[in-house]
């Protein structure tokens, strides 16, 4: 790329690629921005015509918008929190030699190839079911009362089910992470006197920390989003019910297309807002 | 104090034995240099000494205690690492504080060791860099600054000029002969560079494949190489080894002569060869000869103006009395 000439060639030659890639994502953002002000009941009468922000204040003040707000933030926050604490953990064990130690990374990783609606069902009928499930097994085994999992302890289940399906991507990311790690580092360490935990906060953990950002960055953004494991288990009730699937409830069993427009132009900020913050706070990691 | 004493000292890795039992004794204020060609167990040696590895076999006593169980950070040893092994997130007055942090040393003392060590290796004005914003010379002195502040009995150095260019080595070397002196604390050296090992040490342990060659002072290394592999790796350029009819003449199986006891001259001498290569380093010229009946080349020291030139005829007179001779074990005569 080093003429003017051949510079605006690349140009050329790039647009086709970043036209379509601005209309995947320009056409559906503007088509919700345009639905979000319209009154648009599929079943009882169709688009209705404008009716400027209406939709917004009633996303807003319908008492369902900030419970779904808040059950959104503690998904996120669990499950980034189980799923960063564990992964270290794991990453660690992981990086020691032993026998069978290809097998083992396999089955760690395997959680994240099966498919989100499965993992919750396998989850829902075959851990958690008060009845047949293991966990009632196991309580009884032990005397207890079996816990109804997904009506008593919905939020828990599902940050369960869900860092059970992220805590692979966030293992393997950080056993790479911990692999780069210098040897000689943790000797010099060794030898300086830190024993293993201060060794593990004064150099594993810096070292880790850009591994932690990325972990952190990517899985905030898909967890924002989960769908699946609240339709299959408890399909948004016992408090279970996120900013999506607020806005999936107004859209298809309100049948209220420009209502949930409304709600999706809130979670779009509410991400923007997200996003923002934890730049702010790690991002800095991503520059040194 | 600072007096290391191994004795039977072995070490395997699964069914090889890279270093067969070996006694050697460290003194207290020596600085002693390992050295031997790549893989021959060096590194290992000082890792069984800084307990980053056990031992499979035998014991070693630091200052008459025997410290074969001891974890590395209870023997009062530093160790400067070959890549230096900063800490990279921690700016240099970090890094250098660290051993004291870990030892709980008041912060007013701490600071106070910090700009000594500072003073000492020139780095008072990076304390508050990273690692990764200085040169290959000053991360060295960062490492060599964390290993000071400990005030250990014994340092253990790795390596540590080999990633440095020849000219800063040569700096480098001569600040580590003279902490050395300053500190007066015993200190031991890795390197596969006999340059590094006759300018620095006290005491040279020669090493081969986890054996040891010989031990002594550089000048008895020089003068009395006890076998030939010693005799061909201290000196430079090497020693020419001779075999044949030549080393027959004295009874042996190989003669070794170096190459500045070999006198040069145009006209007359024991050996008549023709030139081939010259090396012209200004105040020494090395002339690399070919003799008729000599299995290699021979080479010979002569001085700056020497007008030799390829192809020339030469003659060469070895010293008799510096001539080394060697049996068929190739020990010493
Ligand atoms: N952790 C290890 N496992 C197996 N073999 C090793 C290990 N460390 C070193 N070795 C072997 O021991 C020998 C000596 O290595 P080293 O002490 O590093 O040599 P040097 O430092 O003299 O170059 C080499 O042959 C090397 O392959
Ligand atoms: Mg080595």
């Amino acid at each position: 790329m080093a003429t003017q000439q051949s510079r605006s060639a690349a140009r050329m030659m790039m647009a086709p690629a970043v036209i379509l890639l601005l209309a995947w994502m320009l056409v559906p953002l503007i088509m919700t921005v345009w639905f979000s002000f319209r009154k648009y009941l599929p079943l009882r009468g169709g688009d209705l015509g404008f009716v400027g922000f209406e939709n917004y204040s009633r996303f807003i003040s319908s008492s369902s918008f900030w419970p779904s707000v808040q059950t959104t933030l503690i998904i996120v926050g669990g499950v980034l929190l189980i799923t960063i604490v564990f992964g270290v953990i794991l990453a660690l064990l992981l990086d020691q030699p032993m026998w069978g130690q290809g097998v083992v990374r396999i089955l760690v990783i395997a959680p994240f190839f099966v498919m989100p609606t499965v993992s919750a069902l396998v989850w829902k009928n075959m851990f958690m079911d008060p009845v047949n499930g293991i966990f009632a097994h196991l309580w009884k085994f032990f005397g207890a009362e079996p816990v109804q999992w997904l009506s008593q302890e919905s939020l828990p289940s599902i940050v369960m089910i869900v860092s059970w399906q992220w805590l692979p991507f966030a293992t393997l990311i950080l056993l790479t992470a911990v692999q780069s790690l210098d040897s000689e580092q943790l000797e010099a360490a060794e030898m300086d006197g830190a024993p293993y935990l201060k060794r593990f906060w004064f150099i594993v953990l810096p070292h880790l920390s850009r591994a932690i950002t990325i972990v952190l960055l990517i899985q905030t953004i898909f967890l924002l989003s989960i769908f699946a494991e609240i339709f299959v288990t408890t399909g948004g009730a016992f408090g279970t019910k996120t900013l999506t699937y607020l806005i999936f409830q107004r859209v298809l069993e309100s049948q209220n297309v420009g209502l949930g427009s409304a709600g999706g132009v809130y979670a779009i900020i509410l991400a923007n807002i997200i996003a923002i913050f934890l730049m702010r706070i790690v991002g800095k990691n991503l520059d040194t | 104090m600072g007096r290391i004493t191994l004795k039977k000292v072995q070490k395997s890795f699964g069914s090889t034995e890279v270093i067969p039992p070996l006694d050697l004794e460290i003194n207290d204020g020596e600085f002693v240099v390992f050295v031997g060609p790549s893989g021959c167990g060096k590194s290992t040696l000082l890792r069984l000494i800084a307990g980053l590895e056990d031992t499979s076999g035998g014991t070693i006593e630091i200052d008459g205690v025997d410290a074969t169980g001891l974890p590395p950070a209870k023997r009062s040893l530093a160790m400067v690492f070959q890549s230096y092994a900063l800490y990279p997130h921690m700016s240099v007055r970090k890094n250098i504080a660290f051993p004291m942090k870990m030892a709980g040393l008041p912060k007013a003392e701490q600071e106070k060791r910090i700009s000594q060590a500072a003073a000492a290796l020139n780095l008072t004005d990076y304390l508050d860099r990273r690692p990764g914003q200085l040169s290959g010379g000053q991360r060295q002195r960062v490492a060599i600054g964390r290993a000071i502040v400990r005030e250990p009995s014994a340092f253990l150095f790795d390596e540590p000029l080999s990633n440095l260019d020849a000219a800063l080595r040569v700096g480098m070397r001569l600040e580590i002969s003279e902490l050395h002196k300053r500190l007066d604390t015993t200190m031991v050296y890795v390197t596969h560079d006999q340059v590094e090992a006759m300018t620095m040490a006290d005491k040279i342990v020669v090493l081969q494949a986890g054996v040891i060659e010989q031990v002594g002072s550089p000048l008895d290394l020089y003068h009395t190489p006890r076998n030939k592999f010693v005799a061909g790796f201290i000196g430079s350029p090497r020693m020419n080894l001779i075999e044949g009819a030549e080393a027959a003449k004295h009874n042996v199986t190989t003669i070794g002569i170096r190459p500045e006891h070999i006198a040069v001259s145009g006209e007359s001498g024991d050996w008549k060869g023709v030139v081939g290569v010259s090396e012209h380093l200004g105040s020494d010229t090395f002339f690399h000869v070919k003799i008729d009946g000599f299995a290699e080349p021979i080479t010979v020291r002569a001085g700056g103006n020497v007008d030799l030139h390829y192809g020339d005829t030469i003659y060469l007179t070895p010293q008799a009395d510096l001539i080394h001779k060697f049996d068929g074990g190739g020990l010493r005569v």
